[in-house]
């Protein structure tokens, strides 16, 4: 019986190229011009890259059953508004050319300027780089379970990182085990931390092995690292607080403690004892994101959590700059209006078009400032812009390679 | 090691919605115990709720005799098999074994090396120790993820759905290997399957679940000649048990293509039914030209005009299109939808000896033993004879 091959895109992601793609040839017999080769994890399914136009696509071949599962639940994912790939297609019907039905092919979008961890290590190495990585998946279990997603499959291969001004943000990669549960059980929070430390350890292990991870890194104490972060982390998002009724003000240190750690309360419960004198505080809806919301409203810009710290702390200082040489301090607004169109905008406009694809402009931003600062520190004064980019530009960024979109030969 | 049992055990999401629904069973120590059902039966969700995955709503989870609703999963001590398949490919296979040991802390080198090395003689990975897990084959590779489960010496190994992801020859060698390292081990398994053919060849005993609710617990050969009722029937045995109408007058029962009486006893049955589900297995068909006179004493005769035939090698299938009433057509439609099957097509599917010379488009004389056939009520699903139904040894 003829099946008909169906595919099922989101719109806007030019499925005119990806139609045309030998679909009635198994995914690891593809021999095809589009495909690019990049790093990743063993999965249990073939996984091939292709590069359409100026995207790149992840095709995952899995039973059609299983490929509509994980389409859902990634689906459902970045609907939280959680950092996950983006799945953009479905595949299924599809039939070999000398007969005999194919399984189905999940189409996920590569994410810009993502790195696998084994790039990381590549460059960096060392005890801190484990560290970032360990805080990064932290902060997406955290946020995972916080809306109710149970992964079951962190790994380090499972996760693909970006920059964030200095640090790293983790995005999950593979939702083959997935589910979604209001609340999530405690038995599978717990199941889920053993299961990622495990895999790390057996991630950083095999680094190891490879002679990519440098001496100093205590495995043990790297993925230990992992359950007590977690267990901070999500206790401070989620903890009940009594304190006494009287003193209110804690309510806003609770709230305040939560914003320096990048998240949001958008709701709050309090509950009164009896007597009414001990008031408990349970933050009922937490959002990561605060910096980030704060900088886009400022000024439209979309960064992630700590490049927005960043960027914001630098508006703040060129508030202040401004405050000093018009004599007067311009309200946040015009501040923050300024600064994207005197500073940023002119600064990243600097950038030679070849040498664009190697950061995102906001990390690259981050870099400079830093960059800038080593230099004056070197100096003994305040170095200019416009002299620090041109450092940062031929003594750093030339050197590095373009992150955009990462082809490694593995 | 140890033995598992929940009582009355019952799981309800926050919509309310039981996905587990007053289910008891028992798990001897050391036994094989398959959970199978269709899709959303609740199988994964029972297992789950056994691993401290799942809160329990109501009853009680017994592990080794001790209550252990409220452990966190890791102090129940029970090994999730398969789940970190992940292999490290520049780790040798020992260390692939070893180092979920190592993270644990509480073994010596000694220690780690000797369970290493008692689980790979298990698995027959000795000689392969000191490998790379690329120059193995993909069933050793899978015998190198069992090693880790093995060397946490577990009280039970749960397994949910292994070898979905696996080519079909792979998946036949990894069911031989799973029974054969657990009868080898002695080691109390949960093992939880959408597929029936997995379930009839791997369980002791195969535990049948539909929306939630239990329907049979039972050897494969139990489950196979005396289901409970028209799901059980339904669900186990490939090709599919035939359900046909059968309008009954007493001991008479007519089906769309034969009349026969029953004895006494099988109609005592029925009660004052004047219509039930008949259900027949393919393979109790028989091709009369090649039956011996003699034996079709205790059959029933019929002529049947044969649509489709297709021959196998080692048996041939021949179908036979019939015609239903639509009270029974649409008994039938649910219950292929609650099976997850393709639809239960209003035709006999016949199982033949290969040397029968049946074509398609001709009138064919089959016989089947009506001594096999059960009878189910059309609204209940229950199988009302049971009791009757002799079980072959």
């Amino acid at each position: 019986m003829a099946r008909t091959v169906q595919f099922r895109f989101l719109a806007g992601h030019e499925p005119s190229n990806l139609i045309d793609l030998p679909w009635s040839v198994p995914l690891e017999h593809w021999d095809h011009p589009a495909l690019v080769r990049r790093t990743r994890g063993q999965s249990r399914h073939v996984v091939r890259f292709v590069h359409l136009g100026t995207k790149t696509f992840a095709l995952k071949e899995m039973s059609e059953h299983e490929a509509h599962k994980e389409y859902g639940v990634l689906r459902q994912i970045r609907a939280a508004g959680l950092p996950v790939v983006e799945a953009v297609g479905l595949v299924t019907g599809r039939e070999a050319a000398e007969g005999g039905a194919l399984d189905g092919v999940l189409v996920t979008r590569f994410l810009d300027y993502s790195l696998p961890f084994r790039y990381l290590f590549s460059i960096e190495g060392g005890a801190p780089l484990s560290h970032k990585l360990v805080d990064a998946a932290v902060v997406l279990l955290v946020r995972l379970h916080v809306d109710g997603f149970y992964w079951g499959d962190c790994s380090l291969s499972n996760l693909l990182f970006r920059r964030d001004a200095g640090s790293l943000m983790a995005y999950l990669v593979d939702a083959e085990t997935s589910q979604h549960r209001n609340p999530l059980p405690e038995g599978m929070r717990e199941h889920e931390l053993e299961i990622a430390r495990e895999n790390f350890a057996g991630g950083l292990l095999d680094l190891a092995a490879q002679g990519m991870l440098s001496s100093e890194v205590e495995v043990l104490e790297v993925v230990n690292m992992l359950l007590e972060r977690y267990g901070l982390l999500w206790d401070e998002l989620t903890g009940v607080t009594e304190i006494d009724a009287r003193e209110k003000h804690l309510i806003d240190q609770r709230i305040r403690r939560i914003n320096d750690m990048g998240f949001d309360v958008d709701e709050l419960v309090m509950e009164h004892d009896p007597a009414g004198d001990r008031l408990r505080i349970i933050p009922a809806l937490v959002e990561e994101g605060h910096h980030a919301r704060e900088l886009r409203r400022m000024t439209g810009l979309e960064v992630q959590e700590n490049q927005a710290r960043r960027l914001l702390n630098d508006i703040a200082s060129y508030g202040a700059y401004l405050a000093r040489v018009e004599g007067r301090a311009p309200p946040p607004a015009v501040v923050a209006a300024r600064w994207i169109a005197e500073v940023y905008e002119p600064m990243v406009a600097q950038v030679p078009e070849d040498l664009r694809g190697r950061l995102e402009p906001a990390e690259l931003f981050h870099e400079l400032l830093e960059h800038r600062y080593y230099l004056s520190e070197a100096a003994g004064y305040e170095v200019g812009n416009d002299t620090g980019l041109r450092s940062y530009l031929d003594s750093v960024l030339r050197f590095r390679p373009s992150e955009q979109a990462l082809f490694l030969e593995d | 090691m140890a033995s598992i049992s929940v009582k009355n055990v019952v799981k309800q999401y926050a919509d309310g919605f039981p996905a587990v629904n007053d289910i008891s069973l028992d798990i001897g120590d050391g036994e094989l115990m398959i959970l199978v059902g269709p899709s959303g039966c609740g199988k994964s969700t029972l297992l789950r709720m056994i691993a401290g995955l799942e809160d329990i709503t109501s009853g009680d989870l017994f592990i080794g005799g001790e209550r252990a609703n409220d452990k966190a999963p890791r102090d129940r001590n029970l090994a999730m098999v398969f789940q970190n398949y992940a292999l490290y490919p520049h780790l040798s296979v020992y260390e692939n074994i070893a180092f979920p040991l190592r993270l644990n802390g509480n073994f010596s080198d000694d220690e780690i090396r000797r369970k290493v090395e008692e689980a790979a003689d298990t698995l027959e990975l000795r000689d392969h120790l000191e490998r790379k897990p690329s120059q193995l084959s993909g069933g050793q590779r899978q015998r190198v993820a069992m090693g880790r489960a093995i060397v946490r010496q577990a009280e039970a190994f749960l397994f949910d759905e292994p070898l979905s992801n696996l080519d079909a020859k792979l998946r036949g060698q990894m069911r031989t290997e799973i029974s054969r390292l657990q009868r080898r081990l002695g080691i109390t398994t949960v093992y939880v399957t959408h597929d029936q053919t997995e379930a009839m060849t791997l369980g002791d005993r195969v535990a049948v679940l539909r929306k939630g609710v239990l329907q049979q617990v039972a050897s494969p050969r139990e489950l196979y000649q005396r289901p409970v009722n028209l799901f059980v029937a339904g669900f186990i045995g490939s090709p599919p048990m035939n359900f046909v109408p059968a309008e009954i007058e007493g001991r008479k029962v007519s089906l769309p293509f034969v009349s026969f009486e029953v004895p006494q006893e099988v109609a005592d049955q029925f009660g004052d039914r004047q219509l039930l589900i008949a259900g027949i297995r393919p393979e109790h068909f028989e091709d009369a030209a090649l039956v011996d006179a003699n034996d079709l004493s205790h059959s029933v005769s019929f002529s049947a005009h044969v649509d489709v035939t297709e021959w196998l090698g080692n048996e041939l299938f021949a179908y036979i299109p019939f015609e239903t009433s639509r009270e029974i057509h649409d008994r039938l439609k649910t219950l292929a939808r609650e099976l997850d099957s393709e639809s239960l097509r209003t035709q006999l599917v016949v199982a033949l000896d290969a040397g029968s010379r049946i074509g398609p488009g001709e009138d064919a004389k089959l016989t089947f033993d009506a001594s096999k056939m059960h009878f189910f009520d059309p609204v209940s699903g229950d199988n009302l004879t049971r009791e009757l139904a002799a079980v072959a040894s």
